[in-house]
């Protein structure tokens, strides 16, 4: 199999406001620096999965689950969980046993 | 000579005759993670205090014979980061669960535990599971114990330089695109991925859910089996878990090849394959050939596609289970944010390494809207013609060999400027990862003084076979009780 090592430093294919797009999307808070070298990586990995194309998939249907399970359901019973204690145990900020976050704005 | 040379059956042979106790076996294995890892660096934590009260219980068990007679009784395991540990922080290699204590364990874990092992610590992994080289964890750099410049392949690397430096007698791994096998194969010992369900996935920190699978690593065939047979099985608490039925593993240790059918998958051995691995393979089919199976070439067409429907299909899965990791629930936090956004970009932006970073933004385009149906879609579509390749060729032939990777473990530092060339690491690996099969890595010989390990990959819940297979290799190739300390005066023991 060839893989196609693109050049990395060439920004195939992602635009910049599409990196900045998928940032704020997802979260990152990324720099403008981390932005440029993540759009030029982001190229070239899509660029490989390009190959995707050349695939026949007519009349393939899509996995869903590799075992062959469907809707697998435990009995409509009430089951203890997690307290609450446990549950806050791990955060950075609760307040009143509750888990305390900065406003929405 | 360490008492860790030992296999896990020799080990119970002296645990029960009273050879020496799992007081005495437990000590010495700690003093070893005080000695020996402060070079190889397996061990992102050690927990000897539980470790030490574990051994006690398990000679207290040993001694009044309470009829716990589980192989693994009073023998010193440990585990990946990436496996919950109730009341032992889990990091799974990323700063952004810095702090995090698990109120519960994972069921492979419990099941350990209640086999009576001896829990010594958390080891040490790619960032999230994400990488082939264990460079990726946020901590520290783990060495290949037979060069340590070199990695010892990820992302379980922490589990299997653990066990091939002989702290442990076991380890579990997570395999997602080969995390077990390509450590396994580049530190020499015997690594198992399950079949996709066998093996309870709760408690284990997702990576991507529809391809993780968790799995032992060892020094020997049968080793493995003994793990597995007690951490196999249907769990209520993963829907995902299987309950057929594991087979008799150990009869397969004892049944040979004669008559097996063993396929070489072409495309698998068309790739760039470094010379020294495909020699260690060639002997090895010739072995096997002597030994009475009947090995034919065989054709998966869809390899081609794999690597690229794999680095679709894990990233897309990545960002949506790393969606949790906010800075909220767990982990550090997010310092003094004005505002709920600023939080959440601050604790991902300071918990995330590059490569994560670099799998949630791939995943996050798959997924969007207008790239959907051109990546995802199709690439779940290719994950069904790979899944009907295997099924295919596991008609003509009972299980399939090859290298387990195309080279010996690598120099630090030498991939990570490229994440395609790192991607590329797990190209003999991730088919079964898409397609659930069974697989395994045994080693087989060496090159250049770095050890080679061979893939056996079996139907889907026919993981007795791959062990057939391996235990035949491991017979052959008579070299599990050469310890990395001693490579350095071999001639390609092959």
């Amino acid at each position: 199999m060839a893989i196609e090592h693109t050049n990395l430093s060439d920004p195939a294919g992602i635009d910049p406001k599409q990196v900045a797009r998928l940032s704020r999307l997802s979260r990152l808070g990324l720099s403008d620096d981390e932005l440029q070298r993540l759009g030029s990586q982001l190229g070239a990995i899509v660029a490989a999965v390009d190959k995707l194309a050349e695939a026949d998939t007519d009349r393939v249907d899509p996995t869903a689950q590799v075992g062959g399970l469907t809707n697998v359901c435990r009995p409509d019973v009430v089951l203890e969980g997690l307290s609450q204690g446990d549950a806050l145990a791990n955060a950075a900020s609760q307040e009143a046993g509750l888990l305390r976050v900065p406003a929405i704005q | 000579m360490t008492l860790l040379d030992r296999s896990i059956v020799e080990l119970g042979r002296g645990l029960r005759t009273g050879e020496f106790s799992s007081v005495e076996l437990t000590e010495s294995a700690l003093a070893d993670t005080r000695t020996v890892d402060g070079e190889l660096g397996a061990f992102l934590r050690t927990t000897a205090e539980a470790a030490m009260a574990q051994a006690a219980k398990a000679d207290r068990q040993l001694a009044e014979d309470t009829g716990n007679r589980s192989p693994l009784l009073g023998i010193p395991v440990a585990y990946k980061d990436v496996l919950c540990t109730k009341g032992v922080e889990t990091t799974a290699g990323s700063r952004i669960l810095t702090g995090f204590i698990p109120p519960y364990s994972a069921t492979a874990i419990e099941r350990m535990e209640a086999a009576g092992a001896v829990g010594l610590g958390k080891l040490n992994c790619d960032e999230f599971a994400m990488g082939s080289s264990n460079e990726n964890s946020a901590f520290q750099t783990t060495r290949n114990p037979w060069a340590t410049d070199r990695v010892p392949g990820g992302s379980s690397g922490g589990s299997a330089v653990a066990v091939a430096a002989r702290m442990v007698s076991a380890a579990l791994g997570t395999d997602t695109g080969g995390s077990i096998r390509l450590p396994a194969s580049f530190c020499g010992v015997v690594g198992v991925k399950p079949s996709y369900g066998r093996v309870s996935r709760y408690g284990l920190i997702a990576f991507a859910s529809s391809l993780d699978q968790v799995g032992p690593l060892t020094k020997t065939v049968e080793d493995a089996a003994l793990v597995l047979e007690v951490i196999a099985g249907l769990d209520a608490r993963d829907s995902t878990s299987s309950s057929a039925p594991l087979g008799d593993l150990r009869g397969a240790l004892k049944a040979g090849v004669s008559g097996l059918r063993v396929g070489i998958p072409k495309e698998y051995l068309s790739m760039e394959i470094e010379p020294g691995v495909r020699d260690v393979f060639d002997i090895s089919v010739s072995r096997l050939e002597a030994a009475g199976a009947r090995l034919s070439e065989v054709s998966l067409p869809s390899t081609e596609y794999a690597l690229a429907a794999y680095y679709v299909i894990a990233p897309a899965e990545v960002s949506s289970n790393l969606a949790r990791m906010d800075g909220v629930r767990f982990g550090p936090g997010f310092g003094s944010a004005p505002n709920l956004m600023a939080a959440y970009e601050s604790a991902r932006h300071l918990g995330f390494g590059p490569e994560v970073r670099r799998r949630i933004a791939l995943g996050t385009y798959v997924l969007s809207s207008g790239y959907y149906d051109a990546y995802y879609l199709r690439a779940q579509k290719v994950r069904t013609l790979v899944s009907q390749d295997f099924e295919q060729v596991f008609k003509e032939v009972d299980c399939l060999i090859s290298p387990t990777a195309p080279t010996t473990a690598f120099r630090i530092g030498e991939r990570l400027a490229d994440p395609l060339a790192m991607y590329a690491t797990d190209l003999l690996t991730l088919p079964a990862n898409l397609a659930g099969v069974s697989g395994m890595s045994v080693p087989a010989g060496f090159a250049g003084g770095l050890p080679v390990g061979l893939q056996v990959l079996a139907p889907y819940m026919g993981e007795a076979t791959c062990f057939q297979v391996a235990a035949t290799i491991e017979e052959m190739a008579q070299i599990w009780q050469i310890r990395p300390a001693g490579h350095a005066n071999l001639e390609s023991p092959v």
